[in-house]
């Protein structure tokens, strides 16, 4: 077990590696072979009508002017150790993990993005508690009684939940318990540990919204895998060796069937915690998803790296977990 | 809907229930179990009445489809376990084991029958054990679901059983995974889970038919070695006549989900009475026989079992259809008579019994003449 997750972190590493190299070469080597100049990308850290001293100091400062492997060292060098940059007279310190500064608002990329990681993380972890759980109980009480109302109906929402984008059931949402009914009244983000009353109140609506899209998923996903699991050869033996009914579904059943959704719970967990672009958007949440909109629509090439990185991160983290739990839950895993 | 059908077919049950005539320990009278589908009822099992006492095997012989492994389903309760299972299926008839009657019983009731009086050992020991859980822990629910004992004496009786039915190096193999075991070894585990309770009755479905030609015969041994030491009953489940060969005390051959022969099991080797069977012994490959010889296979493929031939079920495939006069093997359905005697059972009793019966048309004397004539010597 141990070697195993030696043998898995060692590979994680490996692929954020390459998802930073390959990240840092679209936006700083593409430009270059689609013909922007060094200047054209200094020109962008800088005001409006530079001088030439201005553009070549930036180039140099930035070390826009080396070749490009050299400055994806300096980049990944940064982010361990920090860089000093000089602007002219002024000299600004990059913190550890530098992703360097940003285009436009010449703030660092990772403060920026720290002080929205909070909103992403509530807003992720809220949701994915409710998917999960509601999506897995609504699939097993599907599974145990086929073609019944209750399996009819939860289908039915299900289907409407894969079916319906975040943009329309969130604003249907706002516009039901924000505006005509205003239950949950809309506020900017409040930290949990300020007041969790009100951090708890924000975050009901897109919760619910984002868990909706998610349990429908889940619960047809829970039920697929239910149904097969308990038509199993096991489940048979379970049965004869006198076990109640409950304890053949969940210890015998749900345990089984849990694995592929561990693993779709995985990726999806790592997707939302990069920044749920569209929930965010939709409730105005300032998350990291808002700020890769952000840095997006301003052609912020710092910002977008940085997010895009984070993104990468999780996802990578969250697939290991996955596979560490599936070893954990499945002891024929650890031998391969 | 299910709910009522269920009810009306207890209500009926208790109407006509009465305790069992003869002391057999297991006694299974007019049995049915149907499955009602889109296309049509499935008569899985349509009539079946047999007995079985403690200390005796009975092996049950057919092909796929005959109904065999329903029937050890049914008694055991494992097609109404749970409450979709039993929207799934009617069942009618008695099945009375030590004297408590299973067809009428609360499934609950039965749930508790289960793993402690009776136990089951199943076809594929590696899907049938749960891959996830190790396989000491598994015998170790299987003891505590009947058994008020903590973990660690439930942990030291499946070391004891493991050793029993000859796991080398128990007390390290019981923390092992199903996938670390080699099949035999499964199989072996299974039997231990299967008898950690002291059932009264085993039922073995094609205990070996997923294993080695060279583990067959040991775990065939090892459940007559138990047999011999629980003096338990064993029904065992085959396609494979050579498994039941030197196990069984009596046969049962089922075909379209009933019976169609039944006897000592010697009787029912040496004088076959149904074409059936005849069809099934002439299937067997013998080392004695000249290799020249081709296998007798029986023609065709089983019957359906929504529209099971009219008269009787084999009429398609048998070679001796017409032998009876009138078409009578085409409209009627052929009644189990005792051999020799031409007589119908009043009672059912394989065992208690010990009576040879067999459902065909043909004239007892005529069955003698063609197979002592025609089938023997070919075999």
């Amino acid at each position: 077990m141990f070697s195993y997750i030696i043998r898995r972190l060692i590979s994680a590493v490996i692929l954020l590696l390459i998802v930073s190299a390959v990240t840092f070469g679209i936006f700083f080597l593409l430009p270059k072979l689609a013909g922007q100049s060094t200047d054209q990308l200094a020109q962008q850290y800088i005001g409006k009508a530079p001088t030439a001293a201005d553009i070549a100091a930036v180039k140099k400062n930035l070390g826009l002017d080396k070749p490009v492997y050299e400055q994806y060292w300096d980049f990944l060098k940064g982010i361990f150790a920090g860089v000093d940059y000089k602007f002219g007279p002024e000299a600004a310190k990059c913190h550890v993990p530098c992703f360097g500064y940003s285009f436009k608002t010449h703030i660092e990329v990772w403060p920026e993005i720290q002080s929205r990681l909070p909103v992403t993380l509530s807003l992720a972890a809220g949701a994915a508690v409710l998917w999960v759980v509601s999506g897995v109980a609504t699939g097993v009480l599907s599974a145990l009684r086929p073609g019944s109302f209750f399996d009819r109906a939860a289908m039915g929402v299900a289907l409407a939940g894969v079916s319906l984008p975040m943009f329309f059931t969130g604003a249907l949402a706002l516009a039901l318990f924000t505006y005509q009914w205003p239950i949950f009244e809309r506020s900017d983000y409040v930290p949990l540990l300020d007041n969790p009353f009100l951090w708890a109140r924000t975050l009901v609506l897109p919760w619910v919204t984002l868990a909706f899209l998610y349990s429908a998923l889940y619960a047809r996903l829970t039920r697929a895998g239910m149904l097969e699991t308990l038509a199993e050869d096991f489940i048979r033996t379970a049965r004869a060796k006198g076990l109640p009914e409950r304890k053949v579904v969940v210890r015998h059943g749900l345990r089984a069937a849990l694995t592929p959704i561990i693993t779709v719970f995985g990726m999806d967990l790592g997707l939302l915690l990069g920044g749920a672009l569209i929930t965010e958007q939709v409730f105005s949440l300032k998350g990291v998803g808002a700020f890769a909109v952000e840095a997006i629509n301003a052609n912020d090439l710092p910002n977008i790296l940085g997010v895009t990185l984070l993104a990468a991160f999780f996802i990578v983290i969250c697939n290991l977990v996955v596979d560490v739990l599936y070893a954990a839950v499945d002891p024929r895993v650890r031998l391969s | 809907m299910t709910d009522s059908s269920e009810d009306r077919t207890a209500a009926e049950a208790a109407t006509t229930k009465t305790a069992p005539q003869t002391s057999a320990f297991l006694d299974v009278r007019d049995l049915k179990v149907h499955f009602p589908t889109d296309d049509g009822v499935v008569k899985s099992v349509d009539g079946l009445t047999f007995s079985l006492e403690k200390g005796k095997t009975l092996g049950i012989v057919g092909e796929s489809g005959s109904g065999k492994s329903v029937t050890s389903l049914a008694v055991m309760g494992l097609h109404r376990a749970s409450r979709q299972q039993r929207n799934k299926v009617r069942m009618s008839g008695e099945i009375w084991l030590d004297g408590k009657e299973l067809v009428s019983a609360d499934p609950d009731e039965v749930r508790r029958l289960r793993g402690r009086e009776m136990a089951m050992i199943f076809q594929d020991p590696l899907s049938a054990l749960h891959p996830f859980y190790s396989i000491g822990s598994q015998i170790v629910e299987a003891y505590r679901v009947h058994n008020d004992v903590d973990k660690k004496t439930a942990r030291k009786r499946a070391i004891e059983m493991l050793d029993r039915v000859g796991i080398p190096q128990p007390d390290k193999r019981v923390d092992d995974h199903p996938h670390q075991f080699s099949g035999g070894m499964r199989q072996r585990a299974m039997i231990a889970m299967a008898l950690v309770n002291n059932p009264e009755l085993l039922i073995a479905d094609e205990p070996t038919t997923a294993l080695d030609v060279t583990v067959q015969a040991q775990i065939l041994d090892l459940i007559r070695d138990l047999q011999k030491e629980f003096g338990s009953a064993v029904i065992i489940i085959t396609h494979d006549l050579g498994v039941v060969a030197e196990l069984a005390d009596d046969l049962l051959v089922m075909y379209g989900g009933r019976c169609i022969e039944r006897g000592p099991a010697e009787k029912v080797f040496y004088e076959p009475q149904h074409p059936y069977t005849w069809g099934l012994l002439g299937s067997m490959p013998r080392i004695d026989r000249e290799q020249t010889e081709r296998l007798i296979p029986v023609k065709g493929s089983p019957p359906s079992l929504i529209n099971v031939p009219s008269g009787c079920a084999f009429n398609p495939r048998c070679p001796y259809a017409d032998v009876p006069k009138d078409n009578l093997t085409r409209t009627v359905r052929p009644e189990l008579r005792e051999a020799g005697s031409g007589g119908t059972p009043a009672n059912g009793g394989v065992a208690g019994g010990g009576g040879h019966f067999s459902a065909c048309h043909m004239a007892p004397e005529e069955r003698k003449r063609i197979w002592t004539e025609e089938i023997a010597p070919k075999l």
